[in-house]
């Protein structure tokens, strides 16, 4: 194709945190960019839990703490065990957390907005209200997109429409995931009375706290929950795997209400209003999830690539986002330059992934969904946590034992055993 | 906390509507004969789907969330389910 017959020299379809980022960087590197989504405006179809660890993007953004509408920095993380009447917490609070802008809450209408508007002061043509309905591709080439009757040539396509990444699919270019590879999230943004979400969650102002739920919350089901704190809202909502789920043959809605109707929650969130609810997939697969992300013509980046990392303790996947964004456009910028938008020509884009925190730390949880599909997570050690903690605490004039007698007999009552609980923990630590 | 039933949940949701093209479309049959039909009323979150009297499922598909979790689990051939037409369905305000 001749130089003229190009629209732009980079089509990225998707403008979620992954997309928008990637144009944002090509256009500042000089090249023209169209950033197609097909929601009405960037971000509208688009749902997180919320917690993005935001170191990288703000070596994107360095105003980001100014300019972004983050809702507040995390300082207090949480891991909660349920059982259907308790919860046992493991509660870490750390200035250090706040001072240095390691997490911050986020609500995606909002933030991809905001990424939007950036990408288009950078020169970018943002055209949201388009679904691309396919490639064009040419000779094994990717040479553009459709939508409807309208047809983009460009060098390069960036895919960055997310989990499902019909783009590719639909391509014959990545596999249908499976579906111990995904999970369904449910979320909704629950109100709280005006300043009670403070004095609620024990938190100073611009603070947040991040709470992340597992047993009971999914009644077994491999998975967990989680509790965000927004400036004057929550984030609340489940992360279900879709095979145990279908085996169990549950109903997301029954475990959705399940989890608000526990005494932790309804402390948390009395008297709140429903602001919206929603749902969207999770790309859980891990490593084995990723295939090929650079083809002739064609990069794959963020959830359209399966980076997301769920270790129990953290959900990540949009600064993953933004690592694979990064890592793209300086391999499809050098690409351009060099005239060789081959696959060949964009293989830097996956070294550079693999050399990048994107994937050391893919790598270093290659083994966290395997030990997160183990049952015993979700149904047992909740139970055992507070059995224990009821004998210390439940003091009713029977004669008490000391802590390792209260274990052993609670590890006995439980379905439990010690060699389990052994190589749970030796597994445990070593996925994560 | 208690949240209405989910219809009223969704009401506050912006949606538009597509009215010229669904784009949710079920083969009953297949449905029916592949137990599609049960698994994917269990687990859309938005409850689009629902056994009308005679068996067959109905679809709402204007309160359709778009996750795209009832095509994953569907056997193939099940639903044609795509996203909406550029601008239409579900426009989160939150996310
Ligand atoms: C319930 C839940 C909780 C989560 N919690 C966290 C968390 O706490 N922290 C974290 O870091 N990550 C979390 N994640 C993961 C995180 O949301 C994703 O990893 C992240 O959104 C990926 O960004 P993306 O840009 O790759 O994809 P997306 O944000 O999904 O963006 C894809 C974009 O492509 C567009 N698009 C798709 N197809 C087309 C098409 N054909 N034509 C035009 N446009 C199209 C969509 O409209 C969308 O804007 C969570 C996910 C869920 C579901
Ligand atoms: S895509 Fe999601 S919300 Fe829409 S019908 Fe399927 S499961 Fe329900």
């Amino acid at each position: 194709m001749s130089e003229d017959q190009f629209d732009f020299d980079v089509t990225v379809v998707g403008a979620g945190v992954a997309g928008a980022v990637t144009a944002y960087l090509l256009a500042q590197k000089g090249l023209s960019v169209a950033l197609i989504d097909r929601g009405e405006t960037p971000g509208s179809k688009n749902l997180s839990g919320g917690v993005l660890y935001c170191r990288s993007m703000t070596t994107v953004f360095p105003d980001f703490f100014d300019q972004a509408p983050y809702e507040r920095r995390i300082s207090r993380n949480q891991l909660v065990f349920m059982t259907p009447e308790s919860s046992v917490a493991l509660d870490y609070a750390d200035e250090r957390l706040h001072r240095g802008g390691t997490a911050v809450t986020v609500l995606r209408a909002k933030l991809d907005a905001w990424l939007a508007e950036r990408c288009e002061e950078a020169g970018v043509m943002v055209m949201p209200g388009t679904r691309v309905d396919g490639l064009r591709i040419d000779q094994g080439r990717v040479v553009g997109v459709r939508a409807g009757e309208d047809e983009l040539n460009c060098r390069v396509v960036v895919a960055a429409d997310g989990v499902n990444s019909f783009l590719c699919r639909d391509a014959g270019l990545r596999p249908k995931p499976a579906s111990n590879q995904l999970a369904l999230g449910v979320k909704a943004v629950v109100k709280l009375p005006d300043g009670q979400l403070e004095s609620r969650f024990g938190l100073a102002p611009d603070h947040g706290a991040a709470l992340a739920l597992v047993g009971d919350c999914t009644q077994g089901v491999g998975g967990g929950g989680f509790l965000y704190t927004n400036r004057d809202s929550c984030s609340v909502g489940l992360v279900l795997r879709l095979d145990d789920l279908v085996r169990q043959g549950l109903r997301s809605v029954d475990l959705f209400d399940h989890l608000l109707a526990h005494p932790l929650l309804e402390r948390y969130l009395a008297d709140g209003q429903l602001v919206e609810y929603g749902c969207h997939l999770v790309a859980e697969g891990g490593r084995a999830m990723r295939g090929q992300i650079v083809h002739n013509g064609l990069v794959v980046v963020g959830d359209a690539a399966g980076l997301t990392i769920n270790t129990g303790f953290t959900v990540r996947g949009m600064d993953l986002a933004v690592g694979s964004a990064i890592a793209a456009a300086e391999a499809v910028a050098a690409a351009i330059a060099a005239d060789d938008v081959s696959a060949a020509g964009l293989a830097p884009y996956e070294t550079a992934l693999d050399q990048s925190y994107v994937g050391q730390d893919m790598r270093t949880f290659a083994k966290a969904p395997h030990f997160m599909e183990g049952d015993r997570l979700y149904h047992d050690y909740g139970p055992l946590l507070a059995d224990i903690l009821f004998q210390i605490y439940h003091l009713d004039t029977s004669p008490r034992h000391r802590l390792m007698k209260v274990a052993r007999s609670a590890l006995k009552a439980s379905p439990l055993r010690l060699t389990q609980l052994a190589r749970d923990g030796w597994e445990g630590v070593r996925a994560l | 906390m208690r949240l209405p039933p989910v219809a009223d949940r969704l009401a506050g949701n912006r949606f538009l509507l597509d009215e010229d093209e669904p784009h949710i479309v079920v083969d009953q049959a297949l449905a029916a004969a592949t137990g599609s039909a049960d698994r994917i009323i269990a687990i859309c979150p938005a409850q689009v789907y629902s056994k009308a009297a005679d068996g067959t499922v109905q679809v709402e598909y204007a309160a359709c969330l778009e996750c795209g979790t009832c095509f994953a689990v569907a056997d193939p051939g099940v639903l044609t389910w795509h996203y909406p037409r550029g601008g239409f369905g579900v426009q989160y305000r939150e996310g």
